[in-house]
């Protein structure tokens, strides 16, 4: 196999790799908001429940997590499994897991914010949905930024653990060359692909953080 | 034909615990339109606290307050209710308060501080906004400052900003919780300024204030607090000369070197 091929095959399942971490980011970001608005939940019932969940999140193994995710049907419903159901459960898994961390990032970067800063927008007769949106959210985003690039780049590295549901990601080509092959060269280039990647990732946050630090 | 004044600020029989410490007992307060009312003491003597219920930012465990006639809290079986949150939204609008640490919002910059809440909250619209903005601006002595950012001016600045942001929404009271207490003396001569500037043009205020001096030459009234008492009320000289022994000790402590 040349390395024209071997670079061709890594570059198909970089799509997928591509894919997974973009869907997560689309749905995690999000579902991060909601899960850390229970965390900090007056609500015992609702913060208890958040916090667990956050815990089991962190506690366990991802990739034990996408296995939980991809056979719960099975197992709960007697549904079968079938091949439609391991990319959207890839991305559940992932989903729910970097939700989780999202939100401590988020609520880290909300319980920064001095309390001054609502008292401010209170007497100035913002309602609490206009506070959030408009005098609190721009702040959290600058002070979340190193953390949230942190996460990114994890999610990056993580897409290789879609491999356990046989899900055929770049990591998963790799493998395949390497083990057809008896190369490690697949290994290189797969590195390689994560290391840009993650350049690139580190490029656009730095932007991010740059447009913010005008404050 | 005499017409009985709506006091622009009533407070009655206040009394406000946090836990077991009673930090404000049977306080009342009323200020009539135009009047600047100083308040005084040592710290701890609830002075603040008083404000923060006044402005809504703490609940009141005893005692009704109302703005211009109308209701924010009333008493009902030795409790106090408050009103709506859409009538408090409208009481709201009556005044404002400026923080001891400015709490400007530090991603936007000193015209867009002053703006906001006009537009968003008071759906002004925007030309109009910027207008009076800038002439509130002009007249804190800052027209130069408009694009800076709040991080970028000295903390007098800051201070005169967060006192135009408050007057931007043209409240008819507006509050000073200890102004000047964050800034070293030559910025507190500026902010000093400012505020004696308003109060010559007639503005209803109420301030907190550690600045004997000041409290002296610009106040109508004084009150002295002490342990969530007010101990001695009246015109400044009354204050000033009092014979109490409480306000001779405090007096007596700040002209000690």
């Amino acid at each position: 196999m040349t390395f024209h091929v071997i670079l061709t095959e890594l570059l198909n399942g970089m799509l997928l790799t591509v894919g997974i971490f973009a869907l997560t980011l689309l749905f995690s970001m999000p579902l991060g908001f909601l899960v850390s608005f229970g965390r900090m939940s007056k609500q015992p019932v609702i913060r208890l429940i958040t916090q667990f969940y956050i815990s089991v999140m962190r506690g366990t193994p991802l990739m034990l997590q996408l296995m939980v995710v991809y056979f719960l049907p099975w197992y709960l419903f007697k549904i079968p499994l079938s091949s439609f159901w391991r990319f959207p459960a890839i991305i559940l898994g992932f989903t729910i897991n970097y939700a989780a961390y999202f939100a401590e990032i988020y609520r880290s970067g909300i319980e920064a914010i001095p309390k001054g800063q609502y008292e401010a927008a209170k007497l100035l007769g913002y309602s609490r949905s206009q506070t959030f949106l408009r005098i609190i959210l721009p702040q959290v985003c600058k002070i979340i930024l190193p953390a949230a690039t942190n996460e990114i780049i994890t999610l990056v590295k993580d897409t290789s653990l879609a491999y356990t549901l046989s899900c055929i990601e770049m990591f998963s080509v790799a493998k395949q060359i390497a083990a057809a092959e008896t190369s490690m060269v697949p290994f290189a280039v797969a590195a390689l692909f994560y290391y840009i990647f993650n350049l690139l990732v580190s490029f656009v946050m730095n932007r991010i953080e740059k447009q913010m630090s005008y404050y | 034909m005499e017409m009985q004044e709506v006091p622009y600020l009533e407070m009655n029989h206040v009394r406000k615990s946090f836990g077991s410490l009673e930090v404000l007992r049977d306080i009342s307060l009323t200020v009539q339109q135009g009047e600047v009312v100083s308040i005084i003491g040592p710290s701890g003597s609830g002075k603040s606290t008083l404000l923060r219920c006044a402005t809504l930012l703490e609940t009141m465990d005893e005692g009704t307050l109302s703005y211009l006639g109308k209701s924010a809290a009333i008493m009902e079986n030795g409790c106090t209710v408050y009103a709506k949150p859409a009538e408090l939204d409208e009481i709201k609008r009556s005044f404002g308060l400026v923080f001891q640490s400015f709490h400007l919002f530090p991603h936007y910059s000193v015209l867009k501080n002053l703006i906001d809440a006009p537009i968003h909250v008071q759906k002004r619209p925007k030309e109009e906004a910027v207008a009076e903005a800038m002439a509130l601006l002009e007249q804190m002595g800052l027209a130069d400052k408009a694009d800076a950012y709040p991080h970028q001016l000295s903390g007098g600045q800051q201070q005169r900003v967060a006192i135009a942001r408050a007057l931007a929404l043209k409240p008819e009271v507006l509050f000073f919780d200890e102004p000047t207490s964050a800034l070293d003396p030559e910025l507190t001569g500026e902010v000093l300024k400012v505020i004696k500037e308003l109060a010559e043009a007639h503005m209803t205020m109420i301030i907190v204030t550690h600045e004997m001096e000041f409290a002296r030459k610009v106040s109508d009234r004084i009150l002295f607090m002490d342990k969530g008492y007010v101990v001695v009320e009246g015109t400044p000289e009354t204050v000033f000369r009092s014979q109490n022994g409480r306000i001779q000790e405090f007096l007596g402590k700040l002209q000690q070197p």
